[in-house]
């Protein structure tokens, strides 16, 4: 694949210098004259350069195409998210009008360029206003406009809304350099307050010891959601501004040392579900056929070839917050409530954990 | 032909400019010249341009080859920031920071406006300088000196600043969450902080020039769009950059005096820092009440120049001056109310973020109808395609491409998603930094031969643009895709998340594309610096322009006139003008310079 791109751009760069080698000599053989007259367009210039424009907005067209095409599989796949149906379709309508104008205006402009390239003779029109034009195309992105952000209002209202009438489970994405905990607020849905001045030996959290809702929280390395049911995240950062970036879910705070930010949102989707999806078995197949080439590599340089890949979902650092910063992430478990049940079960409570270290 | 550039001489109210010795130091090191000015300008913006460049080739090469050796790292980076050919986290960081800070500030904010400020307003408007040419003088020096410290925090030993240009504290504040925040960033903070003065002496500058020293008959209304747009840029520039030099003030005292402006409940290296009480979030509010508006202090003047430089290559007038100008003041005003919308996932109340998306979504309006009037200003026009037309052309396509997504980036909740992706990287330098370079080019192609007396070589003009539409296309369009995979900007790797392995070739082929454009800058670099020396002499007004710039013949003198200064009897954009019988105003010639009276039975329109 990486030969095949460097071929295709040697291709390209030879196709450029060969055009361009043609340019100027055709620029010398036309100009005759030596005078600064010669570096002013003429209409031999006009002429090539407005062709050129008709091609290179045709290859516009057919870049986006290519893209379209190739990258398709580039798109997330559908939201494992409530909201984030809505806002696919958001997104979706968004694009369709952006690729509308943008193929109407690159068209006009390109081919205007073409059509009106400069002739010796040819009179331009003095043209200097004309207010229903120009009424109209105000008014059109007016309400285009209007219509969109009348629905995202809407959307993100909902979205940020993040209050407790649902009986969300609330949990705490703790951001330190470089990596992330969770913290379950236990039976009592409940977090104990917490404040990195409370930071020592085993209570990596700084939760306040002397805190009774904190007692029965659950610090884990993992974060486990059941399906469908709303989580209100409360977002708290150790040092840096970190952001916790969760895409299969649309959703993303920012992390901040001082405050507590939050979101909320429900899974709709087992990560179990979402693996065996159409879109993902592909997508992780594609995925481990260029690990095994690049294996094969490795292997051959005598180094230790990759481990295949089996996805699940993730939780990554969106704001840069140091060396590793490329390398913050935690893995998102998403499944039914009973799986849920029993794993958090398992996991140890703070005021076990606090108790033991003392011992 | 002869009327176009002889000189009115009626109502001479001015006799001429007395001219004093001028030693080398003071004609080219200490000018008080605008004209030798916005050439030093200029030159340090391309210089540093050039070294802006170089840094995103290297991280580039990174991200197409993640933690592979490479000799140019060994070489330009040595063992210290490139291990045996890698490239450290740490280093790459820096280079995506200082290619961020360099390309904004100190080639588009300064070598961009600067230059085009400093050289175009005085003769534009016909003044014989600016209103100070001592604090013009003193506003280039201090960019000079704040240049110089910016590169030479490369060679500190803990490194550059390496937060993002953005430098949100607390990483920013902090030299225990990464070295580059030690030395380089008190380097950063400095050079800044010299930086926006020299900003707010030239725009003060600029903006009192274009208010008092207009020349007889130069009404608002018959300004050239350039200096709309300089002009404009100037006020928001004088209303937003201090605030930037106050958020860097506070930052300094909170890494060097103790206090707590930004900082609140911090837990590093095992310990427990005595701030309390300050927020991130205040910062991030006013580095963006700078940031947002400085998007518009780079775009607006190369906006200026194209509106220039497309109405007298196509022969035309540009469609609609006065939405145009309404236009301008549209977005400046808009531009200081939208800054939230870099902030909609920033922990603020989301109510805001409701404001700001309205604010966002606002600003697209005027800037639809400039791309709708560049547009229309083509049409039935007679194209003259030279070199600035060409990138001015280029720049109304990566504007309008780049601008699209701005919907999808401004509306909160899709924000939610693509916010700090390569989305928004793609985005970006579309609509802000190729168009802005594109303005730039038109912008030194243009008026070369005002500057320089000579005339640069249109075919490495033609390769140059060409090269550079393609390759710049090929970067930032399959970026867009891999920033809706959801892949973050500012890793240093992606191999640490199988999940991004698929969107590595397409790193590549961006990456070698970025080095292909980057290449193609050479034909620039070559061309300028021949035509400097080499260049066939210019003619008085080579692209046949109305403006004033051309009337002064090629003699370069401090003063622009030898004689008395024109006066202004029409607007700029009498192209192609004809009268009722179908008759050029001036027979002959499709053109009618500003300070050509009316002719006999010709109408002023009211435009």
């Amino acid at each position: 694949m990486t030969a095949f791109l460097i071929i295709l751009i040697a291709a390209l760069i030879a196709v450029s210098a060969w055009q361009i080698s043609k340019i100027v000599s055709l620029g010398k053989a036309s100009s005759g004259s030596n005078g600064a007259e010669a570096q002013i367009a003429n209409d031999e210039d006009n002429k090539r350069n407005g062709q050129f424009m008709l091609y290179f907005g045709i290859g516009i067209y057919i870049m986006m195409i290519a893209c379209f095409i190739a990258y398709d599989d580039f798109f997330l796949p559908d939201a494992a998210s409530e909201h984030g149906t809505e806002y696919d379709s958001l997104l979706f309508t968004s694009t369709i009008i952006i690729m509308i104008v943008q193929v109407l205006t690159q068209g006009l402009l390109h081919y205007f360029s073409y059509k009106y390239h400069g002739k010796k003779g040819q009179k331009a029109l003095f043209y200097a206003d004309n207010d229903r034009l120009e009424f109209i195309w105000t008014a059109i992105p007016v309400v285009v406009l209007a219509g969109l952000i009348l629905w995202g209002l809407f959307s993100w209202n909902d979205i940020m809304d993040a209050n407790m009438d649902d009986d969300p489970i609330v949990v705490e994405v703790y951001a330190y350099q470089f990596g992330w905990k969770a913290r379950y607020s236990g039976a009592d849905n409940t977090l104990g307050d917490a404040n990195v001045r409370f930071i020592e030996g085993a209570n990596q959290l700084g939760v306040d010891p002397t805190d009774a809702d904190g007692q029965d929280d659950v610090v884990t390395t993992e974060l486990h959601l059941p399906v469908d049911r709303p989580v209100l995240f409360k977002f708290r950062s150790q040092d840096v501004l970190h952001s916790a970036y969760f895409p299969h879910f649309r959703a993303q705070m920012n992390v901040v040392p001082g405050m507590v930010t939050q979101f909320k949102f429900t899974p709709t989707v087992t990560s179990e579900e979402y693996k065996s999806t159409e879109f993902m078995t592909e997508k992780v197949s594609k995925i481990n056929e260029i690990r095994r080439q690049r294996s094969k590599e490795l292997e051959a340089n005598g180094d230790v070839a990759l481990d295949p890949y089996e996805f699940e979902y993730y939780l990554l650092c969106n704001k840069i917050c140091g060396a590793s910063h490329y390398n913050m992430q935690m893995k998102i478990v998403v499944e039914e409530k009973e799986d849920f049940d029993a794993w958090i079960a398992e996991q140890k409570t703070i005021g076990t954990t606090l108790a033991n270290a003392e011992n | 032909m002869g009327q176009a550039i002889s000189v009115s001489t009626e109502n001479a109210h001015d006799d001429g400019h007395h001219h004093h010795k001028e030693t080398f130091v003071t004609k080219y090191i200490f000018s008080q010249d605008h004209k030798m000015i916005a050439k030093q300008y200029l030159i340090t913006g391309l210089i540093m341009g050039a070294i802006g460049i170089a840094m995103s080739i290297l991280f580039r090469i990174q991200l197409a080859y993640p933690e592979q050796p490479n000799a140019l790292f060994s070489l330009f980076l040595g063992e210290r920031w490139a291990e045996g050919g890698v490239m450290n986290p740490n280093m790459y960081l820096a280079l995506v920071t200082l290619h961020g800070t360099i390309m904004v500030f100190f080639v588009l904010t300064a070598g961009l406006s600067g230059t085009f400020s400093n050289f175009l307003i005085p003769l534009q408007i016909g003044a014989r300088d600016m209103a100070s040419g001592f604090l013009n003088m003193v506003s280039y020096w201090l960019f000079f000196l704040s240049s110089v410290i910016m590169i030479a925090s490369l060679f500190v030993e803990t490194g550059p600043a390496a937060a993002g240009w953005t430098i949100y504290p607390p990483l920013s504040a902090l030299e225990e969450a990464m070295p580059g925040s030690g030395a380089g960033m008190t380097l950063w903070l400095v050079s800044m902080a010299i930086f926006i003065a020299s900003s707010l002496l030239g725009s003060l500058n600029y903006v009192v020039t274009v208010i008092n020293m207009r020349t007889k008959g130069m009404s608002m209304t018959r300004l050239p769009l350039t200096i709309w747009a300089f002009f404009v840029t100037a006020i928001i520039g004088v209303v937003s950059f201090p605030v930037l030099l106050s958020a860097a003030l506070l930052l300094i005292m909170d890494r060097s005096f103790g206090t707590s402006f930004f900082l609140s409940d911090i837990y590093i290296k095992g310990e427990v820092l005595a701030h309390q009480g300050g927020s991130p979030v205040l910062f991030e509010h006013l580095f963006w009440f700078l940031g947002h508006p400085e998007v518009y202090i780079v775009l607006l003047p190369a906006l200026g120049i194209t509106s220039e430089v497309i109405a007298t290559n196509s022969r035309k007038p540009i469609f609609g001056y006065r939405a145009m100008v309404a236009s301008i003041l549209a977005i400046a005003f808009l531009s200081t109310i939208v800054w939230g919308h870099h902030m909609f996932v920033s922990g603020m109340n989301p109510f805001l973020g409701s404001v700001f998306t309205f604010t966002t979504l606002l600003i697209a309006i005027p800037s639809a109808v400039k791309a709708f009037n560049y547009i229309t200003t083509l049409w039935k026009g007679n194209l003259q395609m030279n070199p600035a037309m060409l990138f001015s052309i280029g720049l109304v396509s990566t504007f309008i491409t780049g601008g699209l997504t701005g919907i999808i980036l401004g509306d909160s909740t899709l924000d939610i998603n693509v916010h700090d992706t390569y989305f928004v990287v793609a985005h970006f330098h579309l609509v802000m930094g190729i168009s802005a370079l594109y303005g730039l080019f038109a912008g030194v192609y243009h008026w070369f031969p005002k500057m320089f007396n000579r005339m640069m070589d249109k075919n490495l003009g033609y390769a140059h643009f060409w090269l550079t539409a393609i390759g710049a296309y090929g970067v930032f369009f399959p970026m867009h895709f891999i920033g809706m995979a959801g892949l973050p900007r500012r890793y240093y790797t992606n191999t640490n998340f199988p999940y991004f392995d698929d969107l590595a070739d397409t790193n590549k082929l961006i990456t070698w594309f970025a080095i292909f454009t980057a290449l193609a800058q050479l034909f620039f670099v070559y061309n300028f610096v021949k035509s400097i020396f080499y260049g066939k002499k210019a003619p008085a007004n080579p692209w046949k322009s109305n403006t004033l710039e051309w009337t002064t013949g090629d003699k370069h003198i401090h003063g622009n006139w030898d004689g008395p200064i024109p006066h202004v009897y029409r607007w700029a954009y009498d192209y192609s003008k004809v009268n009722e019988n179908g008759e050029y105003v001036i027979p002959g010639q499709d053109y009618a310079p500003q300070h050509i009276p009316l002719q006999d039975g010709e109408e002023e329109m009211n435009h």
